[in-house]
């Protein structure tokens, strides 16, 4: 359990992107239509992308402050980001991509809890969608991140083979108690996974 | 083929790797630089390096020429330390590494460019800074960029002329290659030999760019 604060401003495009909630969560499940900046908040928290104005802070640590000038770089952040695409590093085997940002001794644990055992001489081109989320899972989760983004884990899978990621994070909710944004456009996956949920809408600034 | 035009054929091909060797670093640097970063003076320095490409190559010789001579601060330096250029093997070298640096480094940016962006972002979600980004995320996923780059770079080396004749001459054994070779032949009338120099160099030539195409037809495979 961690407490969360977001209150920021990210200017794309035509819209602008407002998301403010700050409470206690386990699973903060962001729901949206695309183009609601679901992925724009994953990155600002991330430390990818500076938001134009506001504050986001996890637990006592503020990662970003216009007001305060804080803009903390991601390296430094400790926050475990996950895109929908997995993004592995195409240039190392699976083994590689897991130690990439610590060779930390959760990497036995990790294995095991996201079935990875067979995979890990695997050159990541070779893996099925569902294998790149759990391997891009594990990486981010070796570095003991404050918190765990998972942006549309289940987008890039077939519907009927939706099994094959789920359980996976519903397991590392129990037996890690790290703390997850969880990002769809599904309600129904919400429904199984977040304990709160956070809509985004759109906002046309022009 | 006599011993004359095989130690022409050696020593080209020596100085050539010689200066792609050592091109390669600043080139990367530079290539870097230009497709990452935003900096004031960038536009310059893109027309700064790219000036050898445009320039003709006797015209880099003769600024060359005039920087390590003994006029320049620079060769009254190297001439206070005793570091002889001009007319050595070492001029060879320099003027091989002026001519293709610019080639060099436009396909080492190129190369960079195509690595998606946010393969670094993520590595720095994961905790690693710049340096450790560009070693082991940046450079191998832009390698196909860099050996095509060193590739063009060495063939651009073997065939270096302008340049090559204005600071390190044509000196029998010492510092004559294959282009100036050539040249200097037919001058003295013994065309045949510079025949069999030509066909090395077709030879050379070929394997270059060989190399060059196999390397960028697997660019879309990594």
């Amino acid at each position: 359990m961690i407490s969360l604060s977001i209150d920021i401003t990210v200017k794309q495009g035509h819209f602008t992107l407002s998301a403010r909630d700050s409470a206690p969560v386990e699973v903060l499940g962001l729901f949206g239509p695309s183009g609601s900046g679901k992925t724009s908040l994953l990155e600002a928290i991330a430390g990818i992308r500076t938001p134009d104005r506001g504050e986001i802070r996890v637990g006592e640590r503020t990662l970003f402050s216009s007001a305060a000038r804080v803009n903390l770089p991601a390296r430094d952040r400790r926050i475990g980001y996950v895109p929908q695409d997995a993004l592995l590093f195409p240039n190392l085997d699976v083994r590689g991509n897991i130690t990439y940002g610590a060779k930390s001794s959760e990497f036995d644990s990790l294995v095991a809890i996201l079935d990875l055992g067979a995979l890990l001489d695997r050159r990541v081109t070779m893996l099925s969608g569902g294998e790149k989320q759990r391997v891009a899972i594990a990486r981010a989760l070796m570095t003991r991140p404050s918190i765990l983004l998972l942006d549309e884990p289940l987008a890039g899978i077939d519907r009927g083979r939706r099994d094959v990621i789920l359980p996976y994070i519903l397991k590392i909710r129990r037996e890690l108690h790290v703390p997850l944004i969880y990002v769809t456009h599904d309600e129904s996956e919400l429904r199984s996974i977040a304990d709160r949920v956070l809509r985004l809408g759109l906002q046309d600034h022009e | 083929m006599n011993s004359e035009t095989w130690a022409i054929a050696r020593f080209t091909v020596l100085m050539a790797s010689l200066a792609t060797v050592l091109v390669l670093p600043p080139a990367v640097a530079i290539g870097w630089l230009l497709a990452r970063k935003q900096f004031p003076g960038k536009a310059l320095l893109e027309t700064i390096v790219s000036l050898p490409l445009v320039l003709p190559p006797v015209a880099s010789g003769l600024v060359l020429l005039w920087l390590f001579g003994r006029r320049s601060p620079v060769g009254q330096a190297l001439d206070a330390a005793g570091i002889e250029i001009i007319f050595t093997w070492k001029a060879v070298v320099i003027a091989m590494m002026v001519i293709s640096f610019p080639l060099v480094v436009r396909s080492v940016r190129a190369g960079i460019e195509l690595v998606d962006r946010r393969y670094e972002e993520i590595a720095a979600t994961l905790g690693a800074g710049p340096f450790r980004i560009l070693r082991t995320i940046t450079l191998p996923l832009a390698s196909r960029g860099i050996a095509a780059g060193a590739v063009l770079g060495f063939s651009r080396a073997l065939g270096e002329f302008g340049a090559t004749i204005m600071i390190a001459g044509a000196i029998p054994g010492r510092t004559r290659t294959l282009a100036v070779g050539i040249y200097t032949l037919v001058e003295t009338g013994r065309e045949e030999t510079a025949w069999i120099l030509v066909l090395i160099s077709a030879v050379l030539a070929f394997g270059a760019i060989y190399v060059s195409n196999r390397l960028l037809d697997q660019k879309g495979q990594a």
